[in-house]
């Protein structure tokens, strides 16, 4: 069933339009992947879905009106994990992540109910932070930060999640590991749209893939096809090698395209 | 670590911030009674209480409640409120340098202040003096605010900063430059050195409802301020109106340090100190750092106001003076902690 929409979406930003007449419906339950060159507008998009940005155009989500909605209730519906992990001050993991629970009402990480303690530790423990609970974030290494960052959304349980190239600058055995925490929060029914410039993992883990060129949405579909050569050529401008393992679409870019 | 050890070390350290707080507090209310005691006439911190409580000789009972009394109010609800603004700055910017002063608030309702007095528009006790000051704080801060722009880095700032302080000084000075009357001017200019001597209740009364405003304004918004350690698109993210925290800070700042200025004139560096010295006691955490701050902010310009009045000297040293000489060091020594953030203009 469709949970997210949006129809003819515009976004201009400092006077230039960013995004172009950008339709989507999405349901719950998938691994999104939204990729496309850089200035393409996938953060701008990701943005205007979450409702942090001004846009022309109606976006639904589970058939309400975004514009319709309060900030709490937006927040209680998007789980929102911006690029780089960024925190400012050396605070405790497991208070970041109890900040998660900041849209139900939380508003003192050392005064959780019962409910929302069960949904911060299910957060860290899918994620696998428990163990640095108590460490500073800004002293953890990249790696465990994102990790952080991670249950930090999921302990939202907002039935949307909006990650923001969380694998970037994340050595392979990381960025897999955020690839299937987020893989599991889709199968476990959540509607999760990841941005990246990793078409590999967009191939290994997405089940649908939104390709962004230059505003405007140009493909989509299963990633083996929405990345089709044509696409590869013309939106991204390379080749790529292409081919099938353990019935996963495998893409790796190549070389330039002529 | 198991799941029951991380509710314990949560409540270990929750403990920990009670018992730091708690010590703040008995030190607030030590130094409250050590300047309610120290003076031309010395009493001792029991001899106070029993003149508080209305026990006592006549004499003593004169020179707590009605000479001393409103000089300790003061210094204690201005430094709560510096300390205050201060934390609450530094958390709306995610910025260790933020500070009323670093950002010429002061400066400017100190500007406004003179302004009202040289124009001839109200006597030093009226309340048009608070609303000048407030106004004209709320002025630069918003200013600032405007011109640094969202995710503003540590260098932006304090040169925006340094601007508008730098514009308030010079306008209080083209004041004064201009006034006919060279008595206002010498008056005017003792005001600026910031004191709390010789204060009434009538100060009291002028002061205190505009520093309440703010501090309750400033605790109400504290929880965002956690929110927004993640930055300000994901806070909004969550659900904070970050526009909106922006105003309520301003306007908090603004009342408080408005009203502050309006009847001691400027006392600079306090809001800078106190959330430092607070943070290894309480940690990071910018919504609990209000409240300790704030304490430490009172019991600073306690002992700064303690201090004042028992350094030997021919003539008075005004407590605005030592908390600069105090503090423009520690902002030196901030400034060689946070060099790499500087150097990359970004904070």
């Amino acid at each position: 069933m469709t949970f997210l929409t949006a129809e003819n979406l515009n976004v201009a930003l400092a006077g230039r339009t960013v995004l172009k007449n950008v339709s989507l419906s999405l349901s719950l339950g998938h691994l999104v992947a939204l990729v496309g060159p850089n200035g393409a507008g996938k953060t701008t998009l990701l943005r205007a879905l979450a409702g942090l940005i001004p846009s022309e155009g109606l976006i639904r989500v589970n058939g309400d009106a975004l514009s319709s909605l309060p900030l709490r209730e937006r927040a209680k519906r998007f789980g929102y994990l911006p690029q780089g992990h960024v925190v400012h001050w050396p605070l405790p993991a497991r208070d970041i992540v109890a900040l998660g629970r900041y849209p139900h009402g939380v508003t003192d990480p050392a005064r959780l109910t019962p409910k929302d303690s069960e949904a911060v530790l299910r957060a860290m423990q899918a994620t696998d932070v428990v163990e640095f609970s108590d460490r500073r974030v800004t002293e953890l290494s990249g790696g465990e930060r994102s990790r952080v960052a991670l249950a930090r959304v999921l302990a939202v349980e907002a039935p949307v999640i909006l990650a923001d190239e969380p694998t970037a600058s994340l050595d392979p055995r990381h960025q897999i590991d955020v690839m299937k925490n987020l893989r599991t929060a889709a199968d476990n029914g959540v509607l999760v749209i990841v941005v990246t410039h990793d078409l590999g993992l967009a191939a290994r883990f997405a089940d649908h893939a939104l390709v962004l060129s230059d505003g405007r949405l140009v493909s989509q579909g299963a990633p083996g096809e929405a990345l089709s050569e044509q696409v590869m050529a013309k939106v991204f401008r390379i080749k790529a090698y292409r081919t099938e393992y353990q019935s996963e679409a495998v893409i790796v870019p190549w070389a330039e395209a002529r | 670590m198991s799941v029951q050890d991380v509710a314990v070390t949560a409540e270990i350290a929750a403990g920990r911030r009670a018992s730091a707080t708690l010590a703040l507090v008995a030190l607030v209310v030590l130094l409250a009674l050590i300047s309610l005691g120290i003076g031309p006439v010395r009493l001792s911190p029991w001899a106070v209480l029993e003149a508080l409580f209305g026990g006592g000789s006549d004499v003593s009972q004169v020179i707590v409640r009605e000479i001393r009394l409103p000089r300790t109010i003061l210094g204690l609800a201005i430094g709560a409120i510096l300390g205050l603004s201060g934390a609450a700055l530094q958390g709306l910017l995610r910025n260790p340098l933020a500070s009323p002063s670093l950002f010429g608030a002061p400066q400017s309702a100190a500007f406004g202040a003179v302004l009202v007095i040289a124009l001839g528009l109200a006597d030093v006790r009226s309340y048009a003096l608070p609303v000048a000051a407030i106004l004209a704080a709320f002025g630069s801060v918003f200013v600032l605010l405007t011109i640094a722009g969202r995710n503003a880095g540590l260098l932006i700032l304090i040169l925006a900063g340094l601007a508008i302080s730098s514009l308030a000084g010079a306008a209080t000075a083209l004041v004064m430059n201009l006034s006919q009357n060279p008595f206002v001017v010498l008056e005017i200019a003792f005001w600026l050195l910031g004191s709390l001597e010789d204060r009434s209740f009538q100060h009291v009364a002028l002061a205190l409802p505009f520093i309440v405003a703010g501090a309750v304004i400033l605790f109400s918004q504290r929880n965002a301020f956690r929110a927004l350690s993640l930055g300000e698109e994901t806070a909004q993210s969550l659900g904070v109106d970050v526009g909106r925290l922006r105003l309520f800070v301003i306007l908090g700042v603004a009342l408080g340090v408005g009203g502050a200025v309006a009847v001691t004139g400027t006392i600079g560096f306090i809001g800078l100190v106190a959330p430092h010295l607070v943070r290894p006691l309480i940690g990071h955490d910018p919504a609990r750092l209000l409240l300790p701050s704030a304490l430490a902010g009172a019991a600073l310009l306690l002992a700064a106001d303690i201090a004042v009045r028992i350094i030997p000297s021919t003539s008075d040293i005004k407590v605005g003076v030592l908390t600069s000489i105090i503090g423009v060091p520690f902002f030196l020594y901030l400034i060689r902690r946070e060099r790499r953030a500087l150097g990359g203009g970004v904070a």
